[in-house]
């Protein structure tokens, strides 16, 4: 099967994974306690306001009906405007999901270089101290929890040395250096959570691939050990790194939202997290759809740089 | 410096006077260091124009809207303080005075009521306020469809015209001599009639900039603000930071100038930083243990009297608040209040006096359940649990059922009989007792419906004559102590976090926290 059908076929087992996630959400809301106009109204919801607000919302409608229309709607490219607060959600998701993806990419590029460099020299000088030292720390940052890291770093630069703000209050018309700068410290915390995870996993791939014949065939011929690891074990090691780099990266886009309490960094999670709390179906739909789109580009590349990465995968016999 | 930081807190508590703070800072040889709006300096004189205010608030949601009507938290309260102005309003001594409003008139019975609106009043873009525009940001709340929570409460309203440009009429279904405070409450801002509230347009101190719900708010001097010389900031600059830590950490990084709804158990940590007040008002709001009085056990009056001696309120104002607020005496209505019963006994812990009225109501033990969450109020879990371990000495056994957060107030309260709740309380006693104790409420938690209370209630609210109500609010304050349904443990202080740049009169509103959601054009920069 070539790469295209390889890449259609992938694609269109998405789309319906997207399908089913939206219904799933559906369901998954309706069965939620209290509706959108009670968690508005909150403590003050009077039985007639109820009412007044379920009608201005639509929501007396059944379920069905409501998944239908936003279905038709969705289709046509209309994802609708928010039932709380009546914004277009297109204008209410788009600046938070560039804020979003700015946040992941600016991690991205200080994480992923990093825990390549670590992942190579941990396997360089396996058994030594640097590499029993690296493991420690980034194991520690693995089993802290991300907030702790986050307050810990605020405790430290912002409110010890003010080096960098305690929140990360970055507006649209902000320059990209401003934006940088106020997003300094969140991305270092998520820098913190995925480096660990992408390190070891370079690193075991290398340290296991040491062992085979090919590797020994090169060390008999006496190439130096740095050659081999990145010449030789690294791009026999690729696939397993890709897909771990991949996960992280999708992580860096949909599970961020402690990171974005603890910053006050305006991206999507927080949005998605409002908009179940108060049941705006079509607001969590299309933060849900954007996620899951996400996982499944991103799991998509990384099946498919495997594959170029892998000779055999590439010429199937 | 802490000594000076003790003694401020102190006289802000009342617990030491002005002529004892300035002996007892002089003696450190600090007085001058100390801030004099702490000492109630005019503000007329020491007030300084400039600066941008930036808050960090808790409250702020995504699907917050401009709509008045549906605002039911911290952010937006206050911004809608900065960019509207209502027709009336309570000055930080708890007195009415006048916003839009240049005075009013009840007729006799407090039937009909007129308003005579301020001259020359302007709104941000320019039009002129008339008596028409109060009269349609009024009727926003009360059209049928309309979704406002301020329906039930403007219901007794029967007819809003404007009789001139500058004359507002009110006549109300039944008589009303506290009417002019209703229109004080935050949902009652005032628009162009012309206008959809969610343009954001008012005559408040301040022009909206930016609105992005649940993130920030921007915005600017209103030059032409109808109060001489408010507001004193330029600009004003509010950030929505939901988390605890996270706000407390902006205010000591120097990012924000003021923080609302501190941690009771890090307020007093907070308030030995340098560079940081922290202001701890008692307000009116209230934590409530409320028991549905026509559902057994809680019908027997005897069985409400045993609940309510068991509790051990010190304990709970100590551990739960840290301290920060006050024992609560069964009443809805805080000490500094109007019409306030001093007369009444403080209740306390006493397990004999509960056994005793167990065993009036012929028990000798009672097995009661309890619903909680932490959606009650903060901690509402961990009283409840206490308040288990107090009630047991006194052979009540109360099984605390942990209840979810998430809907807790469309699925607990008011369904489940007995539960944890909180109030935000009232400026009056007539709107506390009418929206949570007359009959027929829509919340109505407890179903103390007592024939001499509810009729007082309804006199009350119609007698002008003050010494005639104050009789009946001490009589039935004095019927819901003795019998009422709603346990009454603390009343929770606002506990803010201001930078010291920030000045105030001295005089904290205690309606609400920042200064009665109106710091922006109360406070200035030193």
């Amino acid at each position: 099967m070539g790469l295209l059908q390889l890449v259609a076929k992938r694609l269109g087992f998405g789309l319906l994974a997207l399908f089913v996630i939206t219904v799933l959400i559906s369901l998954g809301v309706e069965v939620l306690p209290g509706d959108l106009a009670q968690s508005i109204l909150g403590q003050s919801a009077a039985p007639d306001t109820v009412a007044a607000l379920r009608r201005e919302l639509g929501l007396d409608r059944p379920l069905h009906v409501r998944y239908g229309e936003w279905l038709f709607n969705f289709l046509q490219g209309d994802m609708g405007t928010s039932l709380a607060n009546k914004r277009e959600i297109s204008e209410l998701i788009g600046q938070r999901l560039l804020d979003t993806l700015f946040l992941a990419v600016a991690a991205a590029v200080v994480a992923v270089p990093l825990a390549l460099a670590l992942g190579v020299l941990a396997a360089l000088y396996r058994e030594t101290l640097f590499d029993k030292t690296i493991s420690m720390v980034t194991l520690g940052f693995i089993s802290l929890p991300e907030f702790l890291i986050g307050y810990i770093l605020v405790a430290l630069f912002a409110v010890q040395v003010n080096w960098f703000p305690a929140i990360s209050n970055i507006t649209p018309d902000m320059p990209f250096l401003s934006q940088l700068y106020a997003s300094a410290l969140p991305v270092a915390a998520l820098t913190f959570v995925v480096v660990a995870h992408m390190m070891r996993m370079t690193r075991a791939a290398i340290v296991n691939l040491m062992q085979s014949p090919f590797i020994e065939m090169a060390q008999l011929k006496g190439i130096a050990a740095a050659r081999i690891i990145v010449h030789h074990a690294l791009p026999n090691a690729l696939s397993p790194i890709i897909n771990v780099i991949v996960l992280n990266l999708a992580y860096l886009v949909v599970g961020v939202v402690v990171i974005e309490v603890v910053f006050v960094y305006p991206g999507l999670g927080q949005l998605m997290v409002d908009s179940v709390r108060v049941r705006d179906l079509p607001v969590v739909q299309a933060c849900v759809l954007i996620f899951g789109a996400t996982y499944i580009l991103l799991n998509l590349t990384a099946d498919i740089l495997s594959i170029i990465g892998n000779p055999r995968l590439r010429h199937p016999k | 410096m802490t000594q000076i930081k003790q003694l401020e807190t102190l006289l802000r508590q009342g617990k030491i006077s002005r002529r004892d703070f300035l002996k007892r800072a002089g003696a450190l040889g600090a007085a001058g260091a100390a801030p004099l709006s702490m000492l109630g300096a005019s503000p007329a004189f020491a007030a300084k124009r400039g600066g941008r205010l930036r808050l960090g608030l808790a409250g702020g949601s995504t699907d917050d809207t401009l709509d008045p009507g549906t605002i039911t938290d911290f952010f937006m309260q206050v911004l809608t303080h900065a960019i509207r102005s209502n027709v009336t309003e309570i000055a930080p001594d708890g007195s009415l005075v006048g916003d839009l409003a240049e005075s009013w008139e009840g007729a006799p019975g407090a039937k009909e009521w007129n308003f005579v609106i301020r001259r020359g009043v302007e709104f941000h873009n320019g039009k002129t306020l008339t008596a028409a525009d109060v009269v349609a940001s009024l009727r926003h709340h009360i059209r049928p469809d309309s979704t406002s929570a301020m329906k039930g409460p403007l219901e007794q309203i029967e007819s809003l015209r404007a009789l001139s440009p500058r004359l507002m009429q009110v006549k109300l279904k039944t008589g009303n001599a506290d009417f002019p405070y209703t229109l004080t409450d935050y949902h009652l801002g005032v628009w162009p009639e012309d206008e959809s509230p969610l343009q954001g347009t008012g005559t408040g101190p301040f022009i909206l900039g930016d609105f992005e719900p649940g993130v920030r708010a921007s915005a600017r001097r209103n030059p032409n603000y109808h109060k001489e010389g408010r507001p004193f900031f330029d600009e004003l600059a509010i950030t929505a930071i939901e988390d605890a830590s996270a706000r407390s950490n902006a205010l000591r990084a120097g990012e924000v100038d003021a923080i609302n709804r501190v941690e009771y158990k890090t307020a007093n940590l907070m308030d030995r930083l340098p560079g940081i007040n922290v202001l701890s008002i008692t307000g009116t709001g209230h934590y409530t243990i409320p028991m549905f009085a026509d559902v057994a056990p809680f019908n027997d009056v005897n069985v409400r009297r045993a609940l309510r001696w068991a509790i051990d309120r010190e304990a709970l104002l100590q551990t739960i608040i840290n301290g920060h607020g006050a024992v609560g005496n069964d009443l809805p209505i805080a000490r500094h209040q109007p019409f306030y019963n001093t007369s009444l006994e403080q209740r306390t812990y006493d397990p004999d006096k509960a056994k005793f009225h167990l065993k009036q109501a012929g028990l000798s033990s009672l097995d009661v359940q309890v619903s909680t969450a932490d959606a009650a109020f903060s901690g509402a879990v961990d009283a409840a649990v206490l308040y288990k371990e107090h009630a047991a000495k006194a052979g009540i056994n109360i099984d605390v059922v942990r209840e979810s957060s998430d809907g807790y107030w469309s699925n607990v309260w008011l369904k489940k009989p007995w539960v944890f709740c909180f109030w935000g309380g009232r400026p009056t006693q007539d709107q506390m007792w009418t929206v949570a104790y007359q009959k027929g409420a829509d919340w109505n938690d407890n179903h103390w419906y007592n024939d001499r209370f509810q009729s007082l209630l309804l006199q009350a609210r119609a007698e002008v004559d003050e010494e005639l109500r104050r009789e009946m609010y001490w009589e039935m304050q004095e019927l819901h102590w003795d019998e009422g349904a709603t346990i009454v443990p603390l009343f929770n202080n606002f506990v803010s976090g201001v930078s010291s740049k920030i000045a105030t009169t001295g005089t904290i509103s205690g309606t609400a926290e920042m200064d009665g959601y109106r710091a922006t054009e109360r406070w200035w920069f030193a």
